[in-house]
């Protein structure tokens, strides 16, 4: 990671991205819930006053519009805070819209702790679970700028409902700017162990593979951003050739890509799947990288996995 | 008394050559006004619907006749003369769309629809059992005709604004005409909705608040009443029709001011929940229970006097 690093955040993608696909496709309209300039849906109403709809602060009716948007044969983009969109609207995205397999793509940013000094009643740490929970509902989680880009512009091919989950803090490119549904990436290689991440936490796996392979041991990387349907190719071949996995997200140990992970695999290729995820708590207030720090989302809590895990596979 | 599509088509281009015109610059279809022999036949199609619904009901063995009696004939009205619809392509784009908010009257729509010959009236018999496409409450995935999967209360309103959005994006004709539940209206979203609906001007929206007075636990008014109603929903920038539920003069006529005001619309329909069967009129206990054959026995000789049943 030289100087040349490119810095930017996943919503700054989707606003970038929207304004795109909107000359792109004349039946593509946007809906938020009075956030529209932090999710960054503001470009795209500026351009496309006609095809955006502000619901007000009223996520549930936000929900719901964009379903009956859909069912009047648009696509529907639908945006606000992660945990408004997955907390206050749930019960109307999983019946209104998953049940019924409709393309409306809930665009979720200020996911995680990273959201910073609003505090825990705005950092949504269980985001995953309930959306992943839902049977049919694909759940992205890009680890920068450009993965964002491409995840959204891959959410139009995906038929009925996406859930993509984007931060507010600028975070470094780190991916080539795919993204395929189901699919992951490996971006480093290593028979060690594997570390399987997603989000802000796959540029932290990268530096822990970086200082474990100083240590001799060797690492492999798994960007995966699909996190639902997830890719089980990938893991699987992941878990047979390192017989031990590191799991690393910006979200509760419970129910996120840690559980994906160890649900699979236990079923499939039982080895020790040691998650570094936030411990069953909330957040609270202060500044991003300190607030990874107190809840253990470093790289070092990273390495530190890694090497249980590789004294569990003995 | 099953109309054809074609006879259907027929009738309206008759009544209307009477000369209803839509005013310059709207969209949303105007019906032409109503004689005396449609409303006879309507109010049949009624009485048909009450009928199906009970028979359905008591096939099942559970499932909500009250509500689905309440509103049946504004359902008559909406599906045997209203809307436009077809039968043999069930999503034809121009087509009128209905959104049942109150999805526990799901037995009224399927009843309205296969009367529509959407699918077979006998098929209504496998309502809510296993691999059915009458589900317990609507699934848009598996009942020809169903807009939108309902049955969570609250909900519909939202859905049948998005929907006429969608409309008035692309200055289409068709219109969206949403059954609410009067209990239905303590959930605090259809109000987002209402004020959405007002806010964006839906002139192609219309709903229909199936005022029985009556929810699970009791009467409205004791539970969590939600008068005045008219004020509410005024208040909220909506054109307000108050009118009897039962007549379908009264229906129809607002249905049709309705389509033709500048803005949303709302019907506050006064009804009797379990309207037409006499041991179910007004009582809180038939709304969500089936009757057993002997209760169906009365039901339908309530409905249809000496009639054969089915
Ligand atoms: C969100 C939600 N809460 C509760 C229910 C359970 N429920 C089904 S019907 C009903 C009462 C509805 O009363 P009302 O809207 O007045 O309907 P009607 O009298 O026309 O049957 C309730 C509480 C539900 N379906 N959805
Ligand atoms: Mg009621």
């Amino acid at each position: 990671m030289g100087d040349t690093q490119v810095f930017e955040a996943t919503r700054d993608a989707y606003g970038r991205a929207l304004v795109e696909l909107g000359a792109l496709r004349d039946d593509l309209v946007v809906l938020d819930a009075d956030l529209s300039g932090s999710t960054r849906t503001k470009k795209f109403a500026d351009q496309y006053p006609d095809r955006f709809f502000n619901a007000g602060i009223a996520e549930q009716n936000m929900m719901n519009m964009a379903a009956g948007l859909a069912l009047a044969g648009k696509v529907a983009f639908a945006s606000t805070f992660a945990i408004f969109a997955t907390g206050r609207a749930w019960e109307q995205v999983r019946n209104t819209i998953a049940y019924p397999r409709l393309p409306v793509k809930i665009i979720a940013t200020h996911a995680g702790l990273t959201v910073g000094a609003d505090g825990a009643s705005h950092q949504a740490l269980e985001d995953i679970a309930v959306m992943r929970a839902i049977p049919g509902m694909h759940v992205i989680v890009p680890a920068d700028g450009a993965e964002a880009e491409a995840a959204i512009k891959a959410s139009l091919d995906i038929e009925g409902p996406v859930y993509i989950r984007l931060g507010r803090a600028k975070v470094p490119t780190i991916t080539d700017g795919e993204f395929v549904p189901g699919r992951g990436s490996t971006l480093a290689n290593g028979d060690d162990v594997a570390i399987v991440a997603c989000g802000i936490m796959v540029a932290r796996a990268l530096e822990a593979a970086d200082r474990m392979r100083e240590r001799g041991i060797n690492c492999r990387v798994i960007n995966m951003s699909a996190v639902k349907p997830l890719d089980e190719d990938l893991l699987l071949r992941a878990a047979r050739s390192c017989e031990a996995v590191v799991t690393a997200e910006e979200h509760n140990v419970i129910g996120g890509l840690g559980s994906a992970v160890a649900e699979f695999l236990g079923a499939n290729c039982p080895v020790p799947v040691l998650p570094v995820a936030v411990k069953d708590r909330f957040g609270q207030s202060g500044d991003p990288d300190a607030l990874l720090e107190y809840y253990g989302l470093m790289p070092n809590d990273i390495e530190a996995a890694c090497v249980r895990a590789m004294q569990m596979r003995g | 008394m099953k109309i054809s599509l074609r006879d259907y088509r027929d009738s309206r281009e008759v009544m209307g050559s009477a000369g209803v015109e839509n005013p310059p610059g709207f969209r949303m279809r105007i019906s032409p006004s109503l004689t005396a022999d449609r409303q006879k036949t309507l109010q049949d199609h009624a009485t048909r619907l009450r009928c199906d619904v009970i028979n359905a009901l008591a096939e099942a063995g559970s499932g909500h006749p009250g509500g689905s009696l309440s509103c049946a004939d504004i359902v008559a009205t909406l599906f045997f003369d209203v809307m436009e619809l077809d039968p043999e392509n069930a999503r034809w784009p121009d087509r009128d769309r209905f959104i049942l908010a109150k999805g526990h009257a799901a037995p009224l729509l399927y009843a309205a629809l296969a009367g529509r010959g959407f699918f077979s009236r006998d098929e209504l018999g496998t309502l809510r059992k296993l691999s059915s496409r009458l589900q317990g409450h609507p699934d848009m995935r598996k009942t020809p005709g169903v807009e939108a999967s309902t049955g969570s209360l609250g909900q519909g309103l939202s859905i049948a604004v998005g929907l006429a959005l969608g409309g008035q994006l692309d200055g289409a004709a068709w219109g969206v005409y949403a059954l609410l539940g009067d209990g239905e209206l303590q959930e605090g979203q259809v109000w987002e909705a209402a004020m959405a609906a007002a806010h964006y001007g839906l002139d192609n929206l219309v709903a229909i608040v199936d005022n029985n007075g009556l929810q699970i636990d009791g009467p409205i008014a004791e539970v969590m009443a939600p008068e005045p109603l008219a004020d509410k929903w005024r208040a909220f920038g909506w054109n307000v029709f108050e009118i009897d539920g039962h007549d379908i003069w009264a229906i129809h006529g607002a249905l049709v001011e309705a389509q033709g005001a500048t803005g949303p619309a709302v019907l506050i329909a006064r009804t009797v929940k379990g309207k037409g069967v006499s041991f179910m009129e007004g009582e809180c206990d038939w709304h969500g229970k089936a009757p057993s054959q002997e209760e169906c026995h009365v039901a339908l000789e309530d409905l249809i006097g000496g009639e054969a049943r089915g």
